[in-house]
């Protein structure tokens, strides 16, 4: 981690050379199947205070982590760094091994349920990195994060390291986020529970990275990794500015034949897509691309021929997962591809429009989308700054309140996404352009939409909930948000419990 | 231009959120109910909350109020804090003659007096669901000259008649065109039942599409969702669109020419045949240019 202040997108000039793995070789005949965690653990070398990396393709339905951290602890390791791609609340556990001094750092995308609480409440000692998706893999490429052992859950592999996410009990399709990791950890340990013939194809992971396999009953609640289609939603607030949205988007010089566009799982977000489908078939426009985290509704226009290519870093449902086997055109990608800013180019940068969610946007755009309006983590980096940053057009997608919590405020509570990445924030009740976006100012003078200044909808936000209620923190610095760049945007503080 | 009453939107009276967030989403009217949608335990708390949501009303869009009936003791106090609060419309609930519009229109009169509001400002609609109501729905029409519409309650009504609703509605059919002839012989408007499976878009489509055949001003929506699909059957075709400015361009030009006889595609042009044309022109122009 850098100690560079954010200064703006694209200020950094990355220097020296990537970061590559141990040379190790395996002669013929020698097996990489080892019988239990505990054996691949002693055989992996790891030692008091190395970093340990997983993944979060199984999202809430993962045991690997869990599991792993179960043995590690009974091992009697201690001052570990656990840099996992991010956390959910299935990881609880986690609590105990940080006050047994197994953990002694977190580097992660996002925190949730009571880990995220006692994290924020300062139960650790070291501050989390809170990363982004891109900015994790440029910090792992650059040698910010160096993995010792990775730790990688894998729904089929074969006995000798041939992995993919595509089958077995615990599908989860793109293994993107992982893929970093098995390319640059000194030791990569696979763990699945759904061994398969060698050679195991299409080779997600390759055997050539690959240290160790072992194999356990389960490595994942299937029905919590991904649960069926992911629905449209029927909620009338979402909807109405799910619409807005897309009349924005279609109205944008950005609609064109060609274009490329990202959405988020949300349902505002997903809904966009099928709004846009049907400007697509009305002006016959097909997409170039999608990109990002792939779900149902993104294959079923790549289905119908309105997007040519998916580009998938990690699948939302079962039908993404499903449509990476079944869809020539539906491709895996790593996270570095995804948004990495320093390597030679990353797909963010090609994209045109993104849609894009917020727990809080202020006046000046920046969005929150980490810490809640208690001040204490509920959410995920995720890939915001990175499209943010690179998409020609970003639209934030949020309602104006909810419940009593206003979403528009004058200074949000942490930043993830510089308000200068931002262009356009719809709400129910009004839309409003990022004034520096003069462009886009001017392509949308005479339009009959409900576009006011940002700050008309903050004082709206305020006349319905009244102002936001001030957040006491304390001194200690809980959180250091690293902008994708590797310099830091923010710090989160305590809360005072 | 008329006023438009293609959908009015049903509100809960005692639902905060829904009651704040109402009129974000284009329905031609809002409606907040006192009556059936709250229960016995929260009829004052509902009445206050509506009444502050008025006050403080934060749209131009038409704010009607569903009271409770007279025969109820809420009924009263509903009136008297509604038209204090500015309300635009009173909807009356289960109209079944002249006398209980003019009873309501009674307390509505005596509040604006007491409040110095202008005699006549608060306007009312009276919702017919009884067969009695049908019978008098000409009376009940013309019964105050603050009426803007007359609505039918569908389910109340099938079951005085012995009957239930069906999704092809041919047990509303009569009572539909007898409310839908009383409010045009009396000038008003006429309103349609909700209909409340929101799921069923395909049935829903199909009873908007046959009540504004039967020509109904529009219909009450009970789900947000609703709106947009019942503005789309309002909203005139491109082809009505031309037409109509066809016709508008023959009168012009048969005004300049002083000519009296006015054809379009050899068909003669008559004042029913204008007045269609204008309402379709007013219908397109209300929906956003959408044909352009």
């Amino acid at each position: 981690m850098s100690n560079i202040t954010y200064q703006s997108e694209f200020a950094v000039i990355p220097k020296g050379k990537t970061a590559s793995p141990l040379i190790k070789n395996i002669i013929p005949g020698k097996s990489k199947k080892t019988d239990s965690i505990k054996s691949a653990i002693i055989n992996s070398e790891l030692k008091d205070g190395m970093t340990i990396s997983f993944h979060h393709h199984f999202r809430s339905g993962d045991y690997v982590l869990n599991d792993v951290l179960e043995i590690i602890s009974e091992m009697g390791y201690k001052d570990l760094i656990l840099a996992s791609s991010s956390l959910s609340d299935i990881h609880e556990p986690l609590i105990k091994h940080i006050n047994s001094g197994v953990i002694k750092e977190i580097h992660t995308s996002g925190l949730r349920g009571k880990l995220a609480q006692e994290i924020s409440e300062g139960v650790m000692d070291n501050p989390v990195i809170i990363r982004s998706h891109g900015g994790r893999a440029r910090a792992i490429e650059a040698g910010d994060i160096k993995i010792d052992v990775a730790f990688i859950g894998v729904p089929s592999t074969d006995d000798y390291g041939n992995a993919n996410g595509q089958n077995g009990q615990a599908v989860c399709g793109s293994l993107g986020y992982a893929l970093v990791d098995a390319k640059h950890a000194d030791h990569v340990v696979l763990i699945t529970d759904h061994l398969v013939e060698y050679p195991n194809t299409p080779a997600s992971i390759s055997q050539k990275n690959v240290d160790q396999v072992v194999v356990v009953d389960r490595i994942g609640a299937s029905e919590r990794i991904a649960s069926g289609a992911t629905r449209f939603t029927k909620n009338p607030k979402e909807l109405l500015i799910a619409k807005n949205a897309s009349e924005m988007i279609i109205n944008s010089p950005y609609f064109k034949d060609g274009f490329s566009f990202q959405t988020g799982s949300g349902g505002s977000s997903l809904a966009v897509t099928r709004f846009l489908r049907e400007a697509m078939i009305k002006e016959n426009i097909k997409a170039s691309f999608a990109l990002g985290g792939i779900t149902k509704p993104m294959v079923e226009l790549h289905e119908e021929g309105l997007i040519k290519q998916l580009f998938d870093v990690q699948s939302f449902d079962l039908d993404a997962a499903k449509s990476i086997s079944d869809n020539k055109n539906h491709h895996e990608i790593d996270a570095s591809l995804y948004a990495n800013p320093h390597n030679k180019g990353c797909m963010t940068n090609q994209l045109n429009v993104v849609i894009l969610s917020a727990l809080e946007i202020d006046t000046s755009f920046n969005v929150n989308v980490i810490t809640g309006s208690d001040g204490k983590f509920m959410g995920a980096s995720g890939g915001h700054c990175d499209t943010a940053a690179c998409a020609d057009l970003t639209v934030i997608v949020a309602p104006l309140i909810r419940g009593r919590i206003p979403t528009v405020v004058k200074a949000v509570d942490t930043i993830i996404t510089p308000g200068t990445s931002v262009d356009i924030l719809v709400t129910e009740r009004g839309i409003a352009i990022n004034p520096k976006r003069t462009d886009l100012v001017e392509c949308f003078k005479d339009s009959t939409l409900n576009i006011i200044p940002i700050e008309t909808l903050e004082n709206m936000a305020n006349q319905i909930v009244g102002p936001k209620k001030p957040i006491e923190h304390t001194e200690k610095i809980v959180g250091l948000v690293e902008y994708r760049d590797g310099s830091i945007i923010d710090v989160i503080r305590a809360v005072k419990s | 231009m008329e006023k438009l009453r293609r959908t009015m939107m049903y509100v809960p009276g005692n639902n905060p959120a829904m009651l704040a967030d109402a009129h974000v989403y284009g329905a031609d009217s809002i409606m907040f109910d006192l009556e059936d949608s709250v229960a016995l335990s929260e009829k004052d708390s509902a009445r206050l909350l509506v009444y502050q949501m008025i006050k403080n009303r934060q749209s131009n869009t038409e704010l009607v109020v569903r009271i409770n009936g007279l025969d109820s003791e809420h009924g009263k106090k509903d009136i008297e804090a509604m038209v204090r609060a500015g309300v635009d419309v009173i909807r009356l609930p289960k109209t079944d003659t002249a006398q209980d519009v003019k009873d309501v229109e009674a307390i509505i009169e005596k509040v604006e007096e007491q409040i110095g509001r202008p005699i006549g400002s608060t306007l009312m609609m009276a919702a017919i669901e009884t067969p009695l109501g049908i019978i008098n729905a000409y009376q009940v029409a013309t019964a105050s000259n603050r009426l803007i519409g007359i609505a039918i309650g569908a389910e109340d009504f099938v079951t005085s008649m012995k009957t239930n609703r069906s999704k092809v509605g041919v047990e509303l059919l009569s009572a539909r065109s007898q409310l839908v002839i009383a409010a045009r012989a009396a000038g008003i408007a006429a309103l349609d039942t909700v209909f409340s499976d929101v799921e069923d878009d395909e049935t829903f489509r199909r009873e908007v599409n046959l009540i504004k055949q039967l020509g109904f001003d529009g219909k009450s929506v009970i789900n947000p969702r609703q709106i947009d699909l019942v503005h789309h059957i309002y909203k005139p075709t491109d082809a009505e669109i031309n037409y109509a400015k066809q016709i508008m361009l023959a009168i012009e030009e048969a005004n300049e020419k002083g000519s009296g006889v006015i054809s379009v595609g050899g068909k003669m042009v008559d004042k029913p045949i204008v007045e269609r044309a204008m309402r379709v022109l007013e219908l397109a122009g209300l929906s956003g240019g959408e044909h352009e």
